[in-house]
């Protein structure tokens, strides 16, 4: 088994340089690895003279970006998501694999004085809607079930890509959530809400269908903190914005917009994050330091117990970027497959070929002479009635006016 | 492809000195010879130029016409058709045009028309690979769901008949869906289902919430817009989101189903933070098959992008009545998309024929005119694909200055609104209004009505009223509803008489919905599509029914097939109606209360009754206990209390 190991492994290089992982799998029948066996191979490959590449060991990235209330005074949740998402959209993640859930519409709100435009500063500084923003699950559609259906890929059949989170063994995920809760749980749309067991779960039931490499969760909400406390799969750092029997608080009144543009966390966070680059060497470290108690009046939590690799070595880019190693080649290769044309059919028409035409847009005589529905077959009314009298004319035959006594 | 366009140029030079020696011959007048010096793309800009210098050539009029008013040109055009003929026409067509329209309010009507014709088969079997201008995302979409014509709108605000007129092309507030599909599809509902999911992501909107409860398949509202004999209605389905928001999210994907993106020509004036900046923003998406050429034997797919927007005189003209394309979506426009074969603005200029209602510059000397709602419009035409409409600063900015606020709009002949009338929480009533305003003559419309299950009509109360006597329906469709499965479904074809208001009345009873049915914001109530009203409303010109002949994209949406009337859609209000809310706490209040009880009240009694009671023994004392060993050691039975 080691033998074939180091075989698959080198295998395994190759397909990665070429970006196409999933292949790999398929050749093993299922069962055969083992995460062990797995690991191991990582470990020899980052012996190797390109375990640079796999440093991260993860080659796509997803984000997961959702806002769950309700109602324009909660406008600085949409911001603090859509701050979230300007950050990771500018670090290279595209719009296919983000899954943007907000919960409202504050960006063409009646009472937003500047419509299509969410800001996160002051002022009108920053646009963080921008003008080109993919809304995936919006309004009424974001609750508990379908977040859960997304994480967990238990999506119906005819569910769109946009909607989906299509990640594999190799993603590195980023979770954001941002609403009201309380101590074990976030309210969805002022009218549910899910629970830090439910949510752990999820996460377990992701892991066991591999849809992870490592996932990073972050909560901007009061008592954030009791959200990741029942997580127990592998993999996973977790950030809060508050510590249990803390609340998390809001920053930036606006007057001309008339409420709070942002959460303290978030604000600080995409401070922070403003200033990342694709090629910044920023770690989790740094990550854990934004907003002190000082600025965040909450004490923001962090959790690492699950995590495998050491914080310090975790680059910010690895969850909020989508940074891609690249190996350029010297070699010439030839593109020259003749394509051929595909050759124009002779237009078979000339049979069927009939003089086609618009249709009246309201053809009234057409419409007045249209046949009612044909009604299902009936009796006629006489043969009921006639039917009826032969009943009752056999039954007196037979009994009688003396006998109905006995009936009644 | 490249050997087509390289001698493309060539022909048209051809062309354009060949007709300008006719007129030359014909007229014997010198010809400014910067004429064939512009750089020419297509025979359709060749032949504007052809008229243009026919005009110049005249030497008395100032303005000049194009399109077919020109008698000279149609015959230049005549004289032509050998040299045009062999020239290999490319598969797929880009056209875009803006139209903008002065609204008597002061308010200003913009509506964009982008349209990729294209010379395909979707259908049998056929696998299309090979996309140049038409989207991939929609072809793959009719081609996998066998869509025969597809109507997508979704639009922000509220259409105001009265003050505007009639748009040029109407859409319910939120989103709107109606499909025609192929006759070979064998389940038509579950086809239906798959497509709105699907086309809820390319659209990035709720299309999903589309299911049997707001889906209906209308008897005789909506009939092909695109040709086609089938009229059979079971391959038809209709539904409206009404609560459908509008935003940035559902215009970026529009935008990038068109050719050129935003990138370049009229979509670069495409910016969300204006487009959504105003009283009316509505986009729509049209697919459907049309004739390729008069003789309409074989078919092309035509997709129609179409945007409108009425922009706000108070927003954002700071109340001076001047308007700019740049105050409009602060953006001027530098050329036209390179792809498209013409590209042109249409100022409306039909009330002020002498520029004393406004001003226009920079001034143009082409005019067009068009049929269009049944009324003949002049408009000033700007075509993009000259250069010289750019002006020596290479960018049009097009500025209309209000002179006087007087002028009166021609009031739209017809129109409706809706409203719900009744008290309480349990009947109501609903009440729609047509008004036939044509002085003397009358037209039928046909109303359609989908309202939602857990509104229950009470079909008998239905009244139809005009000049206060009963108005009774030519045709009347009814489906009932059924709760949870399906909505109901009203379609009446009433006669509107001359000059009156027909009001149709019908009471219903709010259904109580379960707990879980509740939207998270149930006290905002729920909202009932707009009613549909399609009507053949007389013209005041004889419309053209040559479907065939070139017109500007804005006047040929819907086919005309009488001279004497033209097809109008008008959408209602939507309504809003209030349903009677349980308190959601009380589930919890009840269960607190239960719990409550049971512990205290009967958790108590229970206890009472199942134990038993023993007199316990106090227990001794140390000393007493050392006793009492001793006591039993020593051979004494029991023990001191």
């Amino acid at each position: 088994q080691e033998f074939s190991c180091q075989i698959w492994g080198i295998f395994f290089l190759k397909k990665t340089f070429k970006g196409n992982l999933r292949n790999y799998w398929n050749f093993l029948p299922e069962g055969f690895i083992n995460t062990q066996l797995f690991t191991r191979f990582l470990s020899r490959i980052s012996q190797d003279s390109a375990g640079q590449f796999f440093s991260s060991g993860h080659t796509n990235n997803w984000a997961v970006l959702v806002c769950t209330s309700r109602f324009w005074f909660n406008y600085r949740h949409v911001a603090n998501t859509l701050s979230v998402y300007r950050s990771v959209k500018r670090l290279g993640i595209p719009d296919s694999h983000i899954v943007l859930m907000l919960a409202d519409d504050m960006a063409c709100n009646h009472r937003n004085p500047k419509p299509a435009t969410v800001f996160s500063h002051k002022n009108m500084e920053l646009n963080v809607y921008g003008d080109d923003v993919e809304v995936d699950y919006r309004g009424y559609e974001v609750t508990v079930e379908n977040f859960l259906r997304v994480l967990t890929g238990r999506l119906p059949p005819s569910t769109p890509r946009s909607k989906r989170l299509l990640s594999d063994d190799r993603s590195n995920i980023l979770i954001y959530l941002t609403g009201h809760g309380g101590n074990g749980f976030l309210k969805f749309q002022d009218s549910e809400e899910i629970s830090n067991v439910e949510l752990a779960d999820a996460f377990e039931q992701m892991w066991q269908k591999r849809r992870y490499n490592e996932l990073l969760f972050i909560i901007d909400t009061c008592q954030g903190a009791s959200m990741y406390e029942r997580f127990y799969s592998p993999n996973l750092m977790a950030l809060a914005s508050s510590q249990v029997g803390e609340d998390s608080l809001s920053h930036q009144p606006d007057l001309a917009i008339g409420v709070h543009l942002m959460d303290r966390y978030t604000f600080y966070l995409l401070e922070f994050l403003e200033d990342i680059h694709p090629a910044s060497k920023a770690n989790m470290n740094d990550l854990f330091k934004v907003c002190p108690k000082s600025q965040c009046v909450s004490t923001p939590g962090h959790r690492t117990d699950l995590f495998l690799r050491d914080p310090g070595s975790v680059l910010i880019t690895d969850f909020f970027g989508s940074v891609r190693k690249v190996e350029i080649t010297t070699e010439a290769i030839d593109l020259t497959d003749p394509i051929k044309e595909v050759e124009e059919r002779p237009a078979n028409g000339d049979v069927h070929k009939e003089m086609h035409s618009y249709v009246d847009q309201l053809p009234v005589s057409e419409i007045i002479h249209q046949k009612p529905k044909q009604k299902d077959w009936h009796p006629p009314d006489g043969f009921i009635l006639g039917l009826w009298t032969l009943i009752l004319l056999v039954f007196f035959q037979t009994y009688g006016v003396k006998h109905l006594r006995h009936i009644f | 492809m490249a050997a087509h366009r390289c001698c493309f140029p060539v022909w048209l030079f051809i062309l354009c000195s060949f007709s300008l020696f006719i007129i030359a011959g014909s007229q014997e007048t010198t010809v400014a010879p910067e004429q064939h010096a512009s750089v020419l793309d297509n025979p359709q800009t060749a032949a504007e130029t052809a008229e243009q210098t026919a005009g110049e050539s005249g030497g008395v009029e100032e303005r000049r016409w194009e399109g077919t008013e020109v008698r000279d040109a149609a015959a230049q055009k005549q004289a032509e058709p050998a040299v045009l003929q062999p020239t290999p026409q490319p598969k797929d067509d880009f056209q875009e045009e803006l139209v903008v329209r002065p609204l008597h309010s002061g308010d200003i009507y913009a509506s964009f028309q982008f349209r990729t014709l294209w010379e395909t088969d979707f259908m049998r079997g056929n696998k299309v690979s090979h996309y140049r201008l038409f989207p991939k995302s929609l072809g793959q979409v009719i081609s996998k769901f066998s869509v025969r014509e597809l109507h997508i709108s979704f639009t922000q605000g509220y259409w105001r008949t009265m003050q505007w007129g009639q748009p040029y092309l109407p859409s319910p507030p939120g989103a709107e869906l109606w499909v025609w599909f192929q006759d070979s599809v064998t389940d038509v509902d579950a086809t239906w289902k798959e497509l709105t999911n699907v086309l809820s992501g390319i659209f990035c909107a709720s299309l999903n919430f589309i299911d049997s409860t707001n889906t209906v398949q209308p008897s005789a509202s909506f009939k092909p817009l695109g040709i086609g004999n089938v009229t059979d209605h079971r391959f038809l389905r209709y539904a409206t989101l009404p609560r459908e928001i509008v935003c940035t999210e559902n215009l970026t994907p529009w935008k990038k189903l068109l050719p050129c993106g935003s990138k370049a020509g009229l979509a670069v004036l495409l910016k969300s933070e204006k487009l959504f900046h105003s009283s009316f923003h509505s986009q729509a998406v049209h697919i459907r098959p049309v004739c390729q050429d008069w003789q309409c034997k074989t078919t092309s797919w035509e997709l129609r992008q179409t945007l409108n927007v009425v922009f706000d005189l108070h927003n954002s003209g700071q109340g001076k009545r001047e308007w700019s394309l740049f105050k409009m979506f602060s953006r001027t426009l530098t050329e036209a998309c390179p792809l498209a074969s013409s590209s042109k603005i249409y100022i409306d200029i039909t009330d002020n024929p002498e520029g004393e209602q406004f001003e226009l510059s920079p001034a143009t000397s082409l005019l067009s005119q068009a049929m269009v709602l049944g009324d003949r419009r002049t408009f000033s035409v700007y075509d993009l694909t000259q250069q010289d409409t750019f002006g020596s600063v290479r960018s049009l900015n097009l500025l209309i200055r209000w002179k006087s606020t007087e002028g009166d709009m021609l009031r739209p002949l017809l129109h409706a609104e809706r409203y719900v009338a009744g008290y309480g929480l349990q009947t109501g009533e609903i009440h729609t209004l047509m008004y036939n305003h044509h002085p003397y003559r009358s037209f039928p419309v046909l109303l359609l009505d989908s309202v939602p299950w857990y509104l229950r009509l009470y079909i008998h109360t239905l009244t139809v009223t005009s000049k206060g006597k009963d108005n009774k329906p030519s045709y009347i469709h009814y489906q009932p509803s059924k709760d949870r499965v399906r909505p109901h479904l009203l379609e009446m074809l009433v006669q509107l008489p001359p000059n009156s208001v027909t009001e149709v009345t019908v009471q219903f009873e709010r259904a109580l919905l379960k707990w879980t049915e509740y939207t998270p914001d149930p006290n905002h109530g729920f909202y009932v599509g707009s009613s549909v009203i399609s009507s053949l409303v007389p013209s005041t010109v004889a419309m053209d029914t040559n479907s065939t002949r070139e017109r500007p994209l804005f006047s040929s949406f819907f086919p005309c097939k009488e001279e004497s009337s033209y097809f109008v859609r008008v959408y209602t209000e939507p309504l809003l109606v209030n349903l009677p809310t349980p308190d959601f706490s009380m589930p919890y209040n009840v269960i607190c209360l239960t719990c409550t009880v049971v512990a205290v009240g009967y958790g108590s009694l229970y206890n009472l009754l199942t134990r038993s009671f023993q007199i316990e023994e106090p227990s001794p004392g140390l000393a007493k206990r050392i006793a009492n060993v001793i006591r039993k050691m020593r051979g004494f039975p029991g023990t001191m209390g």
